[in-house]
């Protein structure tokens, strides 16, 4: 065997070592959307059910509450950003972190100071690199999230917006995920959880609208209608939360499909011209070959008949 | 008979949703029962058992719930039960229930031997 077909060969195996692992990967990341995706719709009811609570009581009750009512001159704004704890999936993380520095950007030029928070091995990393500060962040959970965790985030975004911002509290909540659209699409949105905005509160834009759309009952609130709405608010961040993360792990998912999906694609592709290459390398070391032999053969028919003579 | 709709929903699931005639939970100002025609109500739920009385389509019967904290909110004929954790006393694993409730007494876990209590009333409520 030739030298340049040995390495071809050592090459093609190498490739198909490759394909197979990514082969693998986008088959286990395509049975973990549909779990990821049957949690986001369980998660639902709770979501819409708490949003049209939310609203009846914001709506409904002439409360002045801190966490619904606009602050005049906002000084400081929280960011949760919702990255994923591992990469090969593409343009996921990367694109999730754009839209939460386009966020940043946005608000400080309105004049905010910028809290960042991150989840996610990935975010907090590209924080580190840069040397940017971090408020808090959260890693070890983004491919499957349960509601313990959301209730571990919420609870130091709640705290920061319930103190004053004399005190280094907050007067706004934003959150930065990947919103999971279909399959094929995903989007890093932004949305703005506190202070309330009914209009926009977008998780389930139906049921929102349709709860504000609807007149709303006069409501006996037990206790009070102050004591219902300091219960309620955190009840909604988590959701909210928790929403946002169970989108996230299933758009994470999706994105690794897809990303290791183009690989093995790529792999295919390499295996094939690779292939030909080692066949055009093969053809030629036998042509060499034969041309040798010919040649030998000849060489040597020519001494013999010389010596005849 | 009038019936009202009841969704008791968990945070990450829908536990139970059915019509009902009457249901009884525990507010942080006290029992109330809620009944076909009420008052448009909105309350913060107490840890402990709810129980929701069947009818119609559900057929007669009742209904025990486990809740861990949460709210209670009903217009327009359709109650809804929100809680972080809920579950149907039958779900409720007792002898898992006690073991919690004991090892919550010896390491003195004031939120796990209240879940572990909440469950074991809601069976006891059950039988």
């Amino acid at each position: 065997m030739g030298a340049q077909l040995r390495v071809y060969k050592r090459r093609i195996k190498s490739v198909k070592a490759t394909k197979k692992i990514t082969k693998a990967m986008e088959m286990i990341a395509a049975s973990r959307i549909v779990k990821a995706q049957r949690q986001v719709a369980a998660s639902t009811p709770y979501a819409e059910e708490l949003t049209a609570a939310v609203t009846a009581v914001a709506g409904g009750a002439e409360v002045k509450h801190p966490l619904t009512t606009e602050v005049e001159a906002p000084q400081r704004a929280a960011v949760l950003l919702v990255t994923s704890d591992r990469g090969l999936a593409g343009g996921y993380s990367s694109n999730a972190i754009k839209a939460a520095e386009q966020l940043t950007q946005r608000l400080s030029s309105e004049g905010k100071d910028v809290v960042t928070y991150v989840v996610g091995r990935k975010g907090v990393a590209y924080y580190n690199f840069r040397e940017k500060t971090v408020a808090d962040s959260w890693t070890g959970f983004t491919d499957s999230p349960v509601y313990a965790d959301a209730k571990r985030i919420a609870a130091p975004l709640i705290e920061a917006i319930g103190r004053d911002t004399a005190d280094g509290g907050v007067d706004e909540l934003h959150i930065v995920f990947t919103e999971f659209v279909s399959m094929m699409t995903q989007e890093p949105v932004d949305r703005r959880m506190l202070p309330l905005t009914l209009e926009s509160s977008d998780a389930e834009p139906e049921a929102g609208k349709k709860a504000a759309e609807r007149v709303q009952p006069l409501y006996d609130f037990e206790p009070s209608a102050e004591e219902v709405l300091d219960a309620l608010l955190p009840r909604y961040v988590e959701s909210r939360v928790y929403n946002a993360l169970l989108q996230a792990a299933a758009s994470e998912h999706a994105a690794r499909r897809r990303a290791m999906k183009s690989a093995t694609d790529n792999a295919e592709e390499l295996i094939k011209s690779l292939t030909r290459l080692a066949n055009a390398a093969r053809q030629a070391d036998i042509t060499q070959e034969i041309s040798e032999i010919v040649g030998g053969a000849s060489a040597l028919a020519d001494a013999s008949a010389g010596s005849d003579r | 008979m009038a019936e009202l709709h009841v969704e008791l929903v968990a945070a990450d699931r829908r536990v139970w949703s059915g019509e009902a005639r009457l249901v009884v939970a525990r507010t942080s100002s006290g029992e109330i029962g809620v009944m076909p025609g009420h008052q448009p109500l909105l309350g913060v739920l107490e840890s402990g058992p709810v129980t929701i009385r069947t009818t119609g389509e559900s057929g007669d019967g009742t209904v025990i719930a486990a809740v861990h904290g949460g709210f209670i909110s009903f217009a327009d004929n359709k109650l809804s039960l929100l809680a972080e954790i809920a579950e149907l006393s039958y779900e409720i694993d007792v002898e898992r229930a006690e073991r919690a409730l004991e090892k919550a007494k010896s390491d003195l876990d004031a939120a796990a031997e209240r879940r572990a209590d909440v469950r074991l009333r809601a069976v006891a409520v059950a039988r």
